[in-house]
Parts: structure tokens; sequence; C-alpha cells
């Protein structure tokens, strides 16, 4: 064997090991935001910087009641300055918003990021398994899906109290269902491809076909619809918070801090109102980017949420 | 073949239901343990507890009490309430009467408004009101019910002192009265129901648009705005009257917020101080209650979506 053929040898390996030149690779899938998906995405990123370090750059306690009095507006004193003013206890409304991202978004990703493990181990199982495995999950989920989840939460809460822990079961139980659905219509749908008839030719094994054929074709729909479930799992937890029924006083959370300053909107305290708008401005942001993205891919996403 | 899948969707409708009743029954009455214990608490002596179990039934097997229980729904009986023991058919009654009339209020209003705007802006796509509808209904379906609310309060109530931040019912008020304590919550569901309704109407309309024969329309020169009322529409009926029972079933979740943030008389409410003081069985008979009409209504919908559908009317 010559120096020069092993040369080419190994350019040819080269080559044939950067997957993106063969010919019929798949078309590189990068996406372009546009201008008003940037934003969003810049607002999404700057409250999970929030989530991960609000307590330690927050300027006061979440519970210190150092403020001079309760519903006042932007002031300072001598424990500082309270940029968005005081709550109905005097405790400063940034902190607290501050403090507060990390049990909504938080307890809101935990619970979505359980549901999708949950729904798509089952959803894929039961598409790739078939018979009464499939008959059986669809069945529950079917039974699940038939009452409105505000419903379910609350059920749940009145039969065993509300803590954290009972938040993130509940919702995680809720929202398994529908990304049971989608991860059971896509696993269907690619399991009668060509390519997986061929693996099963070839003598592949089922773990081999869901982790090399199924998994990677059904990525990309199902993260476009983590964003839309993260968004329902917010306005969820917020929502039962707001009614008194999720995290409890004294923690801070942002649906409950809405509810407690609500009175304070006749003092003219807007107390309740920068919460409010902190959640608004997340799950607009997401539902803007998961709306720029189904854009781009076709719209079929867009179509699914509307 | 079309009166055979409405009476099929029909009893499966029947057994969804059951199926929401046994669910409601578990988590009610098996999940919380030993509902006898939580009464009497820690103090309790082995007969006493034993009295009120036999007392609520406690005794029995779990699939004696669903079917007693159930039993007892059928002929009116919803039990009596934990707090002050007062029949829960009595707290019911009139709350369940302003719930719906709120209900209905909202779908009359929010129905023609939402089906006139999907309707123009599936005729004018592209236009800056049709991008200002798509942005304020998208925004809209993303932010949580009490947000609308508390932006309504800030705007109406505080600012500008128009209407009562409060929906508080004495139960003698006159029309004008009643219309005026109504408002608030009234706009706030309007708003949320409406930019769901509006967001699907237009995409179902924009769907029926992608169809070959409204291409063949357009290609004989039919103008748009006749293509939309004589051609679009008519197919679209089916989908649209979908989505109105739909909404209707979303109103479910919009009413338990509104309520309490107005504080307004209606079931919601009452179900919401259900939930925080763990009065059970209270719980049971409103989640039966707004569960079996979501059911329901979800069911006219799916009926009406195989009503609308021109290809099951011949049987094949």
């Amino acid at each position: 064997m010559t120096e020069a053929s092993t040369s080419k040898e190994q350019e040819v390996l080269a080559k044939l090991d950067n997957f993106d030149e063969l010919p019929d690779a798949p078309p590189k899938r990068s996406i372009r935001l546009s201008w008003v998906g940037k934003i969003s995405m810049a607002i999404v990123v700057f409250w999970f910087v929030i989530v991960a370090i609000g307590p330690y750059i927050a300027p006061h306690h979440e519970m210190d009641m150092d403020g001079d009095d309760s519903f006042l507006n932007a002031h300072s004193n001598e424990y500082g300055t309270y940029f968005l003013g005081t709550d109905h206890l005097g405790r400063d409304t940034l902190s607290r918003i501050m403090y507060g991202a990390r049990n909504t978004i938080g307890i809101s990703l935990v619970a979505t990021l359980l549901a999708y493990l949950i729904g798509i181990t089952l959803g894929i199982m039961a598409a790739v398994k078939g018979g009464w495995i499939d008959m059986i999950t669809s069945r529950i989920n079917d039974a699940i899906l038939a009452l409105p989840s505000i419903m379910l939460g609350l059920i749940a809460i009145a039969a065993l109290g509300s803590s954290i822990p009972i938040l993130i079961g509940t919702a995680t139980i809720i929202y398994a269902t529908s990304v049971f659905r989608i991860a059971r219509a896509l696993g269907q749908d690619i399991m009668v491809q060509d390519f997986v008839e061929a693996a099963k030719a070839r003598g592949e094994g089922v773990w081999w076909i869901i982790k090399s054929e199924v998994l990677p074709n059904a990525a990309m729909p199902l993260a476009t619809d983590f964003g839309l479930r993260l968004v329902f799992v917010v306005l969820f937890i917020s929502s039962l918070s707001f009614l008194g029924l999720g995290v409890q006083p004294p923690a801070s959370d942002w649906g409950s801090m809405v509810r407690e300053n609500l009175q304070g909107l006749t003092y003219r305290s807007y107390a309740a109102i920068w919460p409010a708008f902190a959640i608004a401005s997340f799950t607009i942001a997401i539902n803007l980017i998961v709306d720029d993205i189904s854009a781009k891919s076709g719209g079929s996403l867009a179509k699914k949420m509307v | 073949m079309m009166m055979q899948m409405v009476s099929r969707r029909i009893g499966i409708g029947f057994a969804v239901l059951i199926v929401v009743s046994i669910i409601v029954f578990i988590m009610t009455s098996i999940l919380p343990g030993d509902v006898a214990q939580i009464v009497l608490g820690q103090s309790a002596t082995p007969e006493t507890l034993a009295a009120l179990r036999a007392e609520l039934g406690m005794d029995q097997p779990g699939y004696v009490r669903y079917f007693r229980w159930l039993g007892d729904m059928f002929s009116g009986d919803l039990g009596t309430s934990k707090a002050g023991g007062a029949s829960i058919s009595s707290l019911i009654g009139g709350r369940l009467g302003n719930t719906m009339m709120m209900a209905g209020l909202v779908a009359l209003i929010s129905i023609p408004i939402s089906i006139a705007l999907g309707l123009w802006t599936a005729m004018h796509p592209g236009t800056w009101l049709d991008r200002i509808v798509t942005f304020g209904t998208l925004s809209l379906i993303s932010v949580p019910e009490f947000f609308v609310a508390t932006i309504l309060v800030l705007i109406l109530a505080v600012e500008l002192h128009w209407l009562p931040s409060t929906a508080y019912l004495t139960g003698n008020e006159n029309f004008f009265e009643l219309m005026r304590a109504l408002a608030m919550p009234l706009i706030t569901l309007v708003i949320v129901i409406s930019a769901q309704m509006i967001r699907m109407t237009r995409a179902g309309i924009l769907n029926v648009m992608n169809s070959p024969y409204i291409e063949m329309a357009i290609l004989k020169g039919v103008p748009r705005k006749r293509i939309i009322l004589r051609h679009a529409l008519f197919n679209a009926i089916g989908p649209i009257v979908n989505v109105i029972a739909l909404n209707l079933a979303y109103l479910v979740s919009g009413v338990v917020i509104v309520e309490t943030i107005f504080a307004y008389p209606g079931l919601a409410k009452l179900m919401i101080d259900g939930v925080q003081t763990r009065d059970l069985p209270l719980v049971q008979a409103c989640a039966m209650i707004f569960c079996s009409t979501y059911v329901v209504l979800i069911l006219l919908a799916d009926v009406a979506s195989i009503l609308s559908n021109p290809r099951l009317r011949q049987p094949k």
C-alpha cells in the first residue's frame, strides 16, 4: 500500500464521517427567528437567568417587611430603594418578583419536564408495542383528557391539600396526557415509514428502532410543542396560586402576588400589576417564539395551537 | 350512516360521563384516606371512629359506596355540606342559576363578535387590522384570565370609575343595577373567550380557503367577498359550530377565576370556597356539575361536526 492511497482513503473516510456532506444528507436544521422572535427569546432567557440567580441579586429578602408602609409606589428608606414599591405587607415588590420567578417558572418547568418524560415514554411505547398496552394507556389518557384541567387541579387539592409536590404531581399528570397523545400519534406515523420497515427487516431490536429512528424524527415537533405545554402549565399553576390554592404564603409566587395585592389597586398601587406583567411577558414571549418557528416550518403547528 | 355515527358518539359520551363520575369519586372519596379520622382528629377513640365511619358509610367497600353515591345523585340528593350541615342542593340552587346566567350572556355577546371579526380577518389577511387582531388574540390566549381581569379593574374601576370592581349580588337589583354589577366579569370573559373563538374561526375559514373548489372559484374570477360569503362560509359552518361549543366548554375554567376575582355569587365561587375548607361532599357535587357540562358541550361539538359533514349525509 503506497502512502498516496492511504491518504486518499483517509480523505474519503473523513468525508464519510462528515454526515452533512453526503449527497442525501438531511438539510441542516437551522432556525432563524424574526425580530419579534429574537426579542421574545431575549425575554425568555432573561427570566431563566432570574430563576437561576434572582434571589442572589434581589435588593431585599422576599419576606423583609422593611418598606415604609404597604402599597407605596417607588421610594427609598434607610434599608434601600424600592424600585417597584411595596406590597400589602410593606415588602419589596421587585425582590418578591425575583424570588417568585423560581416558584412560578421553576415549578412549571419541573412539571413540564416530568410530563414530557412520562408522556413520551408511554406514548412511544404505546405506538411501538401496540396491542393491549396501547389500548389501556390510551383509554386512561382519554378519561383524564375528558375533564377540564382546572377541575382536576381543584379536586386534587381538595382531596390532598396544597403543597409544592402535589402541585407538581397534579400538573404533571394532567399535561402528560396531551404529551402522550402527540407522542403516540408521531410514533405511529414514524413506525409505518419505510426506513423503520427496513430496520425491522435488518433485524434491529425495538430499543434500537426507538433510539435511532423514532426519537430523532419526533424530536423537532415535540420540542416546539414543549413551549406551548410550558405556557399551559405556567397558566395552570399561577391560576391555582391566584385562587389561593397553589404556592402558599409567605413564599412568593407571581399568581399569589396578584391575589394578595388586588385590594391595593384601589389605592393606585401597582403591586398587583407588576407580577401580572411578569407572567404575561413570559407566556406571550414563548408563544411568539413557537409561532415564529412553526410559521417557518410549514405552519402545521401554528394550526394545531389556535 | 350519519345517524349511526351520531348515536355512537352519544353512546361514547355517556360512557365518558360514567368514567368521569368514577374519577371524581375516587379522587374525593378514596384518595383522601380515612375521612372519619380527618374529621375527628388525633384524639378520636376507636369507638367514635367506628361510629362515624358507619354513619358515613365508610365501613362499606368502595364500589358499594360509589353506586350509593351515584344513585343519590340521580335522585337529586347531593349530600350535606361539612360546613354548617346544610344540604348541598339548597347551597347550589341559586348559585347554579347565577353561573348559567353569566355563561349565557357571555355566549350571547361573544359569539357574534367573534364570528364577525374572524370572518373579517379571514377576508382581509395580511392587512394591518388583521395583524393587530392576530397579535392581540395570540397575546390574550397566552395570559392568565386574572391578568385581563386585573388590568380591566385598574382601567375601568380605579382610573375611570365607570364600573364597580366587585359583582356582588344582593338579589333585589333592578335590571340596570344587575347589568352594572355584571359588567366587569362579563367584559373579562367576553374578551378571553372571543380571543380563542376569533383565532379558531379565522383558521377554520382560511383552512376551507385552501380547498380545490375555492381555487376553482378564484380561477373563474369570482370576487373574494363572494367566494367567502357564498362558497367558504357554508362549508366553514360545521367547524365554527364546533368552535363555539368548544369555547363554551373552555368557559368552565374562565368562570372559576372570574367569579373569584369579582366575588360573584356563582357555583364556581362556591366550589373554590369548598376546596379551601376541604368540604369534600360540596366539591364532589360542584365538580360533577362542571365536568358533566364540559363533557356534554364537547359531545355537542363533535355531533355538530358530524352533522355538518355532507359526506356523511348519504349512505355509501
